[in-house]
């Protein structure tokens, strides 16, 4: 609809906004800004894979793909050369929006699962390269060193300073993202999602071009993934291949589906969910099931994505709504009773 | 009225032909639509009607035969680019975007008259902004033009279906079309809602929009339209004014062998 803002949204959005900045002040030990810095990089993917997803309705796995040309393009770049870490930011934005603009424009003739097992391809694809390329990527032992970032001056160090500088970005590739969704392209991209009732016959015959806009969307979700990726290296500092690999696609899905598709604040809200619940299962199961070992925190997000396809399939963002109609429906069986 | 063209044709068929494996859908039809008129295409079920429209829109490439609209050939050329060139449409089967209210339909279909892109968009630049409130204006204009500006902020599920039929015209008329093709409007509609739908068409003929009108409910075609066209089995059967048609052996011996 078109938009309405009122107080009460701003109001609200303020709030969340001093929270997220008062959090590690208040936060009893450093590990919650570790966490915190995760799910501010995972929702900036997340929020692309939601436009992607959620709004235009193309499956796509290749997350990890553009996530992984981030990362490594400020690593190498900023390792091996001495440029300048914004510079490689923008550069590996730039390869990653390209490859995405270049390989969008066969793959996103595909549709449903056959797109979703092509994008999964490259991401393994590129996953093989980051492993092979090991004279410039280091193989299996990855990159080490990598500089940290400086704004006007001021050397980047600690987690903290990660933490503000991420979630700048968070909300910036949020803003953006909402103004883009309530718009004109908001609306193209809507008008050419046949799951979720858009039609791809009808937007062609007002003037919509569905190829332009999916790889358009492609390009920007690659764009976002890539900018955390980049974000990512230099706050730890080094990087392997291991966290680029499929995994990372199948994650991203994995929290827009719990938050919410067609939504910016569910992409937000997944990545808090499955970060959370993941360090809370490797923090209690260890407790409970002594000597456990592996990534069992998998159990915990396929656990988490059952009971919501089961019992809230639109995310968590749908609750509100949700717990309307169970009121509803609760008031009315009573009524009936009478 | 204001036409480009007064007395051309702004659409002309020629020797269209379109097979699906050995079946002829469309045989070999030729035929002119003169500007600022309405046109019927009528005929029994399975006659060929909506493929027809599907190869002038360019939604099922390739054809043999060639359409020519307002004297340019549309060989070839991709549904959206048609849609660019002034060339909009309804479908039979409801396309309406469910997934926005009412208003949004139409909004969207203001697509081709504004340009704000990603980035004007995204950071929400003031040609962005203007251009915004252009496309609610033109949207609630062309709502005002089919009735609907009540239902603006509706679901259009939540409409009747003759309203989203309502939808589906605003929206086309949004594109500011030169030729409009309206594929079966009166489908489920009672007899005075169908006199309504065709005051509706006859001013949006009056408007300078020529229309081309495939319908079944015979009420609107022969009270509305200039020339009638008549398939058969893909096959140009017959042509003529209303009259003509309606008193046209072949015609009825076609419609003869189907109930209606």
């Amino acid at each position: 609809m078109p938009r309405r803002k009122n107080i009460a949204w701003y109001a609200g959005c303020g709030l969340l906004l001093c929270a997220v900045a008062l959090m590690p002040l208040v936060a009893k030990s450093p590990y919650y800004i570790t966490v915190g810095n995760f799910i501010g990089i995972y929702g900036i993917v997340a929020i692309g894979l939601a436009l992607l997803l959620g709004y235009a309705g193309q499956v796509s796995m290749a997350q990890a793909a553009f996530f992984g040309i981030g990362a490594y393009t400020s690593a190498i770049l900023t390792t091996l050369t001495e440029m300048n870490p914004w510079l490689a930011l923008v550069a590996g934005a730039m390869i990653a929006a390209g490859t995405a603009g270049i390989l969008g424009v066969p793959l996103l003739k595909l549709e449903g699962h056959v797109l979703a097992v092509a994008t999964m391809a490259l991401s393994i694809v590129i996953y093989t390269l980051f492993v092979e390329w090991a004279h410039l990527t280091g193989g299996y032992d990855g990159i080490g060193g990598i500089p940290g970032l400086s704004l006007f001056g001021f050397q980047l160090k600690s987690d903290l300073h990660y933490y503000y500088l991420i979630w700048a970005c968070v909300v910036a590739v949020f803003v953006l993202s909402h103004n883009i969704v309530h718009s004109r392209v908001g609306r193209a991209l809507r008008s050419i999602h046949r799951f979720s009732g858009g039609s791809e016959m009808a937007a062609q015959s007002v003037g919509i071009s569905p190829a332009k806009y999916k790889v358009q969307v492609f390009m920007i979700s690659a764009f976002y993934a890539s900018i955390a990726g980049s974000l990512y290296a230099h706050w730890i500092a080094f990087i392997n291949p291991e966290p680029f690999g499929v995994f990372i696609s199948i994650l991203m899905l994995i929290m827009i589906t719990i938050g919410g598709m067609g939504s910016l604040w569910g992409a937000m809200v997944g990545s808090a969910v499955i970060v959370l619940s993941g360090e809370f299962f490797r923090d209690i199961v260890p407790k409970v099931l002594p000597g456990a070992a592996g990534e069992m925190e998998h159990i915990a997000y396929g656990m988490i994505l059952v009971l919501i396809l089961l019992f809230m399939p639109a995310g968590l963002v749908s609750a509100p709504d949700a717990l309307k109609r169970w009121r509803a429906r609760i008031s009315q069986k009573s009524d009936w009773r009478e | 009225m204001i036409l480009e063209l007064p007395g051309k044709n702004i659409l002309e068929v020629r020797a269209l032909h379109k097979t699906f494996g050995g079946v002829v859908a469309i045989g070999h039809v030729t035929f002119d639509v003169e500007e600022g008129q309405i046109v019927g295409v009528i005929g029994p079920n399975g006659a060929g009607k909506t493929t027809l429209f599907n190869l002038i829109t360019g939604f099922l490439p390739p054809y043999q035969g060639d359409i020519f609209f307002k004297g340019k050939s549309l060989r070839g050329k991709m549904a959206h680019s048609i849609a660019s060139l002034g060339i909009a449409r309804t479908f039979q089967n409801l396309q309406v975007f469910t997934n926005m209210s009412v208003v949004e339909n139409v909004m969207t279909a203001r697509h081709l008259q504004s340009r704000a892109g990603i980035f004007g968009t995204a950071f929400r630049m003031p040609y962005s902004r203007r251009e915004e409130k252009h496309i609610l204006e033109a949207a609630m204009a062309n709502l005002d033009r089919v009735g609907l500006r009540d239902e603006a902020f509706a679901p259009p599920l939540s409409l009747p279906y003759g309203k989203q039929k309502l939808v589906e015209i605003a929206r086309a008329l949004a594109t500011e079309p030169t030729l409009l093709l309206i594929d079966e409007p009166a489908g489920g509609l009672a007899t005075h809602e169908i006199e309504q739908l065709a005051r509706l068409i006859s001013e949006i003929r009056g408007g300078g929009i020529t229309c081309l009108l495939v319908e079944h409910r015979m009420e609107l075609v022969m009270g509305i339209a200039d020339r009638v066209i008549v398939l058969n089995f893909g096959m140009k059967i017959a042509e003529g004014s209303t009259e003509e048609i309606q008193s046209n052996e072949k015609v009825i011996a076609a419609y003869l062998g189907e109930k209606f």
